[in-house]
């Protein structure tokens, strides 16, 4: 190992890039469900994912209620308003064949529609959750484990192994796969394939308001912050392959370790350009991308 | 004939009478953006609160020249793409009679072309070192960061370091790719070359980062004696946690970081605050040096509750209502709002404000730099009540205002 890269740098950095990638895996799973298989070009998915930080805090300020275990239970709701932002786009757009450019201009109302609302119900300023672990670290040897970053890592991997199991392991989700595949097939056979993709693009919004909740625990969030993570949630997206679950997880990692070897090593302003660049070389070399098909 | 010019000029004399009261009436506006909306909304809505008190206090004592004064602003949404079509619309759709800037160096630098065309005197709120480029004999900044700001906004920070014994040897600079820390971490570097300090670690990081472990991780590999950071609030709380993480160890931490004093920010973070070298406008541990900021933020705080913005409002609301005051006092003194004449009468006066006594330079920055060097200790939990009293926050500079020395090193002062 030259001098340049002790041991204990590079482990740190290993294990930080891999923490990052998990909170990136949970913020961009739900867009490879909508737009890597549903070809929803949801852009209002940060949206949701910063409602879903205000909702954590919300119950967290009142309750004192673990702001992630507060978001599993609220997932439900999430669901609810996914099945209901869904019907709205299939009946005013998807239906008549206007999804393209109309369906993206709606996505982006939400959007806004979304930041505003939290703008006036909770204000401009910055809001944070507070949990048990948010200032504790573990250490192993040289190695640091902060369990803001720890807790959302192992909870985001849970629920992206749940999503895949889900999609490969049940009917439901089979039927989700095979509309990603091949929607006119489907309803040639019969299935109404409105009912699973209603319930796709629902699943997608709640993993949305879990990964909210990660970030409200990870850092401080504003009404608009959301807009910071319109590109890299595509990014993993287009990185790990469209509609893969392990393609986003494992872009999700890749661009993580991007990140925080960069960082450490070499500058942290160099780092989205490095992981950009990886995903440009990735799309040159396998345009399909990681584990795209 | 005759007949017909004698009642044309009663008509025109008439009209004249009945016009005059109502010009007279028309009210005073004054424009700015501000940002209401974004990251940086938590601070332009305080600022906003402040300048409406100001609007409301003055207008119950009858106005500015016989004139109620009307505040006309829109959001900026901290983006400084939109200030020069704000500023344009303000001009000539609003024929607002003057204007004031929003909060910050992002969205003042945008709007100096458009003062400098329109021959415009134009207060500034909080920005650094902004007219360093322009150069504008028009422009006047309430932030009390001194005649050269970089330079006098990172002078605490420095001037503290380079009287620790034995004298500090090395630094890490770090900051986020924005206007302002990039301004701040130039004169830090400034300062770094006047001390003959070595740095070690002088490198940016994107707005959007997330985690602060590699960067800090990084800076220890380093060793330095000192950490100067400048970041915006969400990444000086990410800084401040990261720091307490990886059990950071340096002689002094902080410098520019913008978060710390505003009271989400201290309520969030609690205790990790302890130990950190930071900057402050004001703290009631030097209240007696203000002998009428409490009567100010009487009234401030009891409208910020409601709004959910700053509680506190100690760093910048105190500030845009003197910002205000400044334009009001001139003004009233000037008679006018001949642009030429205020921005002579702003150069020339020494003016009494709720921050204190406000004198600007050439460049229409401070004459004397004020900027409070603070180091926080003691702080227990969360509650923000405690930070209302004396006794969590020692100033360390500038020497006026100084009530205690700085703990070292950071690891220790944490504790």
């Amino acid at each position: 190992m030259p001098a340049d890269f002790p041991t204990a740098l590079v482990l740190n950095a290993v294990v930080a890039g891999l923490l990052l990638g998990g909170f990136y895996a949970a913020v961009s799973v739900g867009v490879s469900i909508s737009f890597g298989m549903l070809d929803v070009v949801n852009i209002a998915h940060p949206a949701f994912v910063i409602l879903g930080s205000y909702i954590a805090y919300l119950v967290n300020d009142r309750t004192g209620f673990d702001p992630i275990a507060a978001s599993i239970v609220l997932s439900p709701l999430f669901f609810a308003l996914g099945m209901l932002i869904y019907r709205i786009y299939y009946l005013c757009f998807e239906k008549r064949g206007q999804e393209s450019l109309r369906g993206l201009a709606f996505f982006f109302g939400i959007l806004f529609i979304t930041e505003v609302a939290l703008v006036l119900v909770f204000g401009v300023d910055y809001r944070m959750a507070r949990s048990a672990y948010s200032d504790t670290t573990w250490r192993l040897g040289p190695v640091d484990f902060p369990m803001r970053l720890v807790v959302p890592f192992l909870v985001s991997i849970a629920m992206v192994i749940g999503v895949q199991l889900f999609l490969t392991h049940t009917f439901f989700g089979r039927a989700v796969l095979a509309v990603a595949q091949d929607a006119l097939a489907l309803r040639l056979m019969g299935v109404n394939t409105f009912r699973v993709k209603e319930f796709a693009f629902a699943l997608s919004i709640a993993t949305a308001g879990v990964a909210g909740a990660f970030l409200i625990v990870i850092q401080p969030v504003q009404p608009s912050i959301g807009r910071e993570y319109i590109g890299l949630v595509f990014a993993v997206c287009v990185l790990g392959g469209m509609g893969s679950i392990w393609g986003t997880l494992a872009g999700a990692f890749v661009l993580g370790l991007a990140e925080s070897f960069t960082s450490t090593f070499f500058g942290p302003s160099w780092a989205p350009a490095v992981s950009f660049g990886l995903l440009l070389a990735t799309l040159a070399f396998k345009p399909a991308g990681l584990f795209g098909r | 004939m005759k007949c017909l010019a004698a009642w044309f000029s009663g008509a025109l004399i008439a009209l004249c009478l009945v016009a005059a009261p109502a010009l007279a009436q028309q009210p005073l506006k004054i424009g700015f953006g501000m940002s209401l909306t974004g990251p940086l909304a938590g601070n332009g809505k305080a600022a906003l609160i402040s300048m409406q008190i100001w609007q409301e206090d003055v207008n119950a004592k009858g106005g500015i020249l016989g004139r109620k004064v009307e505040l006309v602003y829109y959001d900026d949404q901290t983006n400084p793409s939109t200030v020069p079509s704000i500023y344009s619309k303000l001009l000539d759709v609003d024929k607002v009679d003057l204007v004031v800037s929003g909060y910050g160096t992002n969205v003042i630098a945008p709007a100096m072309p458009i003062m400098m065309q329109r021959n415009m005197t134009f207060m500034g709120l909080f920005g650094l070192n902004v007219n360093s480029k322009f150069g504008y004999d028009r422009y006047f900044q309430i932030m009390p960061s001194g005649p050269e700001p970089a330079i006098g906004w990172t002078q605490g920070f420095f001037d503290t370091a380079m009287g620790l014994s034995p004298k500090p040897q090395t630094i890490a600079l770090v900051g986020a790719d924005a206007e302002y820390p990039a301004l701040a971490l130039q004169g830090a570097r400034e300062q770094v070359k006047r001390s003959g300090l070595k740095v070690v670690y002088d490198k940016t990081y994107p707005p959007n980062t997330v985690d602060f472990s590699p960067i800090l991780r990084a800076i220890q590999a380093t060793n330095p004696d000192l950490v100067y950071v400048a970041s915006y609030p969400p990444d000086s709380a990410g800084m401040i946690r990261t720091a307490s993480e990886v059990g950071l160890k340096t002689r002094m931490f902080g410098g520019g970081m913008v978060g710390p004093q505003f009271a989400a920010l201290k309520a969030q973070l609690g205790p990790l605050l302890n130990g950190l070298v930071n900057y402050e406008s004001f703290v009631p541990e030097v209240a007696d040096r203000f002998p009428s900021i409490e009567q100010f933020l009487a009234k401030y705080q009891a409208r910020a509750a409601k709004e959910g913005v700053d509680v506190l409002g100690f760093y910048l609301p105190p500030f845009a209502y003197a910002m205000m005051e400044v334009l009001e006092q001139s003004i009233k003194a000037v008679g006018s709002l001949d642009q030429a004449k205020l921005a002579d009468y702003m150069h020339k006066t020494e003016f009494t404000t709720y921050v204190g006594k406000v004198r600007f330079g050439a460049n229409g920055e401070w004459a004397q730099p004020r900027m409070l060097a603070v180091q926080y200790h003691g702080i227990a939990g969360n509650d923000l009540d405690q930070w209302r009293k004396p006794g969590r926050v020692t100033v360390l500079t500038p020497a006026p205002y100084k009530t205690g020395s700085v703990m070292t090193p950071y690891q220790d002062s944490r504790k």
